[in-house]
């Protein structure tokens, strides 16, 4: 047991150490720049050197992502309720739904700017749209998979067409909504970048741009590194609620 | 209240069972740019009061289908469903249903499994706990209270589903094909489970199953199924005395009746 969750942890972390390992050699046989490629000692000292920079820049980048991915839990799973649920509001909003997706979140950026500001909300907005998607069609694909047995099994039961949604059909679309959401949420830190990359005064993807245009590359790839450190942070989190809110998927297993 | 006072009596479990008939049941299915199809034409029989009747039939000949009228599931496209006095049009509190899949919900416990029917009824106090506990024992699955049912193997499941079925004490029990997906050894186990449970309760049982030897082995009464558009074969009563054991499969009566069975199916001549 403990050896096979120790083999867990150690694959992952070999794997990085090669990629590391090779990257540090690299850098250093062919004396390569540290504008153009700094090793990974380099952006390991420039985290450490810069760690209060990069700490209070991540701040921002945090709220953003988490406020806009709460926002698009909070509208996006009920939304789903209705359009799994009613047949005209499906056929209504389905097709703007995929319309939304459709539009690169990129070029919206400027526009979403010009409304809502340089500051947090015009980045919450797009880590917002971006998390959105996601979330809708995996609740809503969730919500119309459930066993026609168990549907069966509430109506032969009387179950009221309520106790069926909250105690049938919502916690068999469980799985459904934990998989979009994990996709939702790393997908939310990249919005809060393209938002922060289009204006902003704060936020690790702003720290980023202006350590590359002062040609800091090691600072810039530090801001990075700290972007993927709290996309990971914020995937494990969700995978955590979902293994303390659905025991159920690691009986059997263990 | 009333759960209460049964509980410290000898035998909780009993209630009497529901008795019944089915009038002339038909029941045709439409299919867009093609002739209705006949499901069930014309089956009519008396369900009597604590028996046990199992609808014997080949795949696809609608006994399921007949199940699921009988259960208020479906309405027949004619004919009368009545029970305790009362016309069938939809599921009346006092039924019970197991199918052949368990249909027990993943996410709940064994033990909130058991008492999901009183979760719909608004009844699941204390009693309702202490009465599905003392069901689980009674199947034999005290300890497994907490488990989830994909720790449970199949017979366990659909052990898990007879007590979820019998929880809210009902007067008519319909199962349809409950030990289908079973291996023979645990079917046969399951069936003797069955009957024991049966017992206990005074319930009246429809059963649907397409083995004739567990169709005589359980009932009283075997309706035999003919293909679609089903028409009652045969109407068996079976005489072997309850309790049933093992050891009357190899009974002369047993294998006669089988025959018999075997006959009205066209398997055997």
């Amino acid at each position: 047991m403990s050896w096979r969750t120790l083999r867990r942890g150690i694959y992952p972390f070999f794997g990085t150490a090669i990629i590391v390992a090779l990257w540090q050699a690299y850098t250093g046989i062919f004396a390569v720049s540290r504008i153009v490629l700094p090793s990974p000692a380099e952006i390991m000292l420039a985290s450490l050197a810069r760690y209060d920079l990069l700490l209070r820049e991540t701040w921002p980048t945090f709220l953003e992502s988490v406020c806009g991915f709460a926002l698009a839990m909070l509208i996006g799973v009920p939304l789903a309720v209705c359009v799994a649920n009613s047949r005209p509001l499906n056929l209504t909003l389905y097709p703007i739904l995929v319309a939304t997706q459709s539009v690169p979140k990129v070029a919206i950026a400027p526009i979403i700017l010009v409304w809502f500001g340089l500051g947090i909300q015009s980045k919450l907005a797009i880590a917002f749209l971006v998390a959105f998607f996601p979330i809708v069609v995996d609740t809503a694909t969730g919500l119309q998979s459930t066993p026609s047995g168990l549907i069966e099994l509430a109506r032969a039961l009387r179950a009221s067409p309520f106790q069926v949604f909250t105690k049938v059909q919502f916690p068999a679309a469980l799985p459904f909504i934990f998989s979009g959401a994990k996709v939702a949420v790393t997908l939310a830190v990249i919005g809060a970048v393209i938002g922060e990359f289009v204006g902003s005064v704060s936020g690790l993807g702003n720290l980023l741009l202006s350590a590359n245009s002062q040609l800091d590359t090691a600072l810039a790839w530090a801001a990075l590194v700290w972007l993927s450190i709290l996309g990971i942070a914020l995937f494990a989190l969700v995978a955590l609620a979902e293994r303390l809110l659905m025991p159920w998927t690691r009986a059997g297993h263990g | 209240m009333e759960q209460a006072q049964a509980d410290s009596s000898d035998q909780p479990e009993q209630t009497a069972g529901a008795s019944g008939r089915f009038v002339d049941i038909h029941q045709e299915f439409l299919r867009p740019g093609q002739a209705p199809l006949a499901a069930i034409n014309s089956i009519s029989f008396e369900l009597n009061a604590g028996t046990l009747v199992t609808l014997l039939g080949p795949s696809g000949c609608g006994k399921t289908t007949f199940l699921r009228i009988a259960a208020g599931l479906v309405r027949a496209t004619s004919g009368i469903v009545q029970i305790n006095g009362k016309d069938v049009t939809e599921p009346q509190p006092d039924f019970g249903i197991a199918f052949q899949q368990s249909n027990l919900m993943p996410w709940r416990t064994v033990l909130r499994n058991v008492l999901f029917p009183m979760e719909i009824r608004h009844e699941n106090g204390r009693a309702a706990l202490q009465r599905a506990t003392e069901l689980l024992a009674l199947v034999g699955l005290q300890g497994f209270e907490g488990s989830y049912p994909v720790e449970l193997s199949g017979g366990m499941q659909q052990r898990v589903a007879l007590c979820r079925a019998l929880i809210h004490r009902p007067k008519l029990l319909l199962m349809d094909e409950p030990f289908g997906a079973l291996d023979e050894l645990t079917r046969m186990e399951m069936q003797d489970l069955l009957l024991d449970m049966r017992a206990k309760t005074g319930a009246t049982l429809l059963f649907v199953t397409h083995s004739i030897s567990e169709a005589i082995y359980l009932s009283d009464v075997v309706v035999v199924f003919s293909r679609r558009p089903a028409v009652i074969a045969d109407y068996i009563e079976v005489k072997l005395p309850y309790p049933r054991t093992p050891e009357m499969r190899y009974r002369v009566e047993f294998t006669e009746l089988e025959h018999r069975a075997g006959r009205a199916l066209g398997i055997t001549r």
